[in-house]
């Protein structure tokens, strides 16, 4: 049954997702693709949307792929399995346990999944640009190389890398999603 | 009554802050900080710290679990529904209503085109997150093996096209943490108890 599936899914994804927002990119992304709820594509076209739009990266996924598979109910079964694990959690905390923090041995495992979040999350760039630019995913697969990519990510990449630098501030990602854009306009028509 | 109107004051002000945070958890941590802390005294500002910290090391999304925990403290159980709902609900529409239109204006042809830029933009996103998360990370030996182990093992597993969840690499590291933890605990007190009996 698709809302039970929907529901136990994103519940998954809101028990383990550490590190906020992007934290949780691998783990949808694997679970759309292998479900075939979307496409690479359509995934990375809808994070931009999400993360053009306000609201936390995984309420806005949950929300519009229950949606997608399933209409508004769908969205409803989505968002409230990616949010309870978290209420719930947090209500536990805040009820009894104020100084969670304070124990060594949680403090020790918290830091220890640090470096395994930022792998996770590099790895998928990492994965999805080799599929993007070269058309690569996995063994067996044929090379085609899409300059038209490559292009516009030299592009954004030092647009946002001299913008640190001479600045010393993050460029917008909403502007440089706007502007990607409107390369992706220019490249194809030209 | 007076619990009512703290839930909707509550309420009230979440919904906005739903409304208004763009880029996800960490911007909304400011508007928050704005909100809760100068402007209506509701949290102290060591406590508005501790919120952070225990929102961003409980899993899932760092505007759930702020609103939860602050909605908690403020007005108890339903003072925490009140601020939960009140934070995913504006999303909740805004993405519903996109996601009935979002086919239909994706086979528009020039918006089409503009997403094969975006897409590109949207790696690079997740990279640039990725590697502002690597440059704040300690540079220590656990955390320099985890991390080329977890890429290693990920980047290989995709490709050999073997499926292997993410939610398995962080239960592993996990169990090494606390392993190496409980190691060092017992170690520590041994060598203590020996330098005791000297």
């Amino acid at each position: 049954m698709i809302y039970l599936t929907l529901f136990l899914t994103f519940l998954k994804i809101g028990a383990v997702s550490f590190g906020g927002g992007y934290g949780m990119i691998s783990l949808i992304r694997e679970t759309v693709l292998a479900n075939a709820w979307l496409t690479e594509e359509d995934f990375l076209n809808f994070i931009a949307v999400a993360e053009s739009t306000p609201g936390p990266l995984a309420v806005n996924m949950a929300t519009f792929i229950g949606s997608a598979q399933a209409g508004f109910l769908g969205a409803l079964v989505a968002t409230l399995g990616v949010v309870l694990p978290s209420f719930i959690i947090i209500l536990i905390i805040a009820a009894l346990i104020t100084n969670l923090l304070k124990y060594a041995g949680v403090k020790s495992v918290l830091q220890g999944i640090r470096p395994t979040i930022v792998g996770l999350i590099l790895a998928t760039a990492l994965t999805m640009f080799v599929t993007q630019v070269f058309g690569f995913t996995s063994v067996g697969d044929e090379f085609s190389f899409d300059w038209k990519a490559l292009v516009i990510f030299a592009i954004i990449a030092a647009i946002a890398i001299l913008w640190k630098v001479f600045k010393k501030k993050q460029f917008s990602p909403i502007l440089l999603i706007l502007i990607s854009g409107g390369l992706g306009i220019a490249l194809n028509v030209i | 009554m007076q619990k009512a109107k703290q839930c909707l004051k509550l309420f009230l002000v979440m919904f906005r802050i739903g409304l208004f945070t763009f880029g996800g958890g960490y911007a909304m941590i400011s508007l928050l900080e704005s909100e809760l802390v100068s402007k209506r005294k509701w949290v102290e500002t060591d406590e508005f710290y501790n919120m952070v910290a225990i929102a961003e090391s409980t899993p899932g999304p760092v505007a759930i679990n702020a609103a939860t925990y602050v909605g908690y403290k403020l007005a108890g159980f339903l003072g925490a529904l009140a601020a939960t709902v009140a934070v995913c609900l504006p999303s909740f529409v805004i993405i519903f209503i996109i996601s009935l239109f979002f086919d239909a204006f994706l086979s528009l042809k020039y918006v089409a085109y503009a997403f094969d830029g975006i897409q590109v933009c949207v790696i690079f996103l997740i990279l640039q997150a990725g590697v502002k998360m690597l440059l704040k990370l300690e540079k220590s030996v656990w955390n320099i093996l985890v991390l080329i182990s977890v890429v290693a093992c990920m980047v290989t597993l995709s490709v050999l096209s073997i499926a292997f969840s993410s939610v398995w690499y962080i239960l592993i590291t996990a169990g090494l943490a606390i392993v190496l933890y409980l190691f060092t605990y017992f170690h520590a007190r041994k060598t203590k108890e020996k330098g005791a009996e000297k």
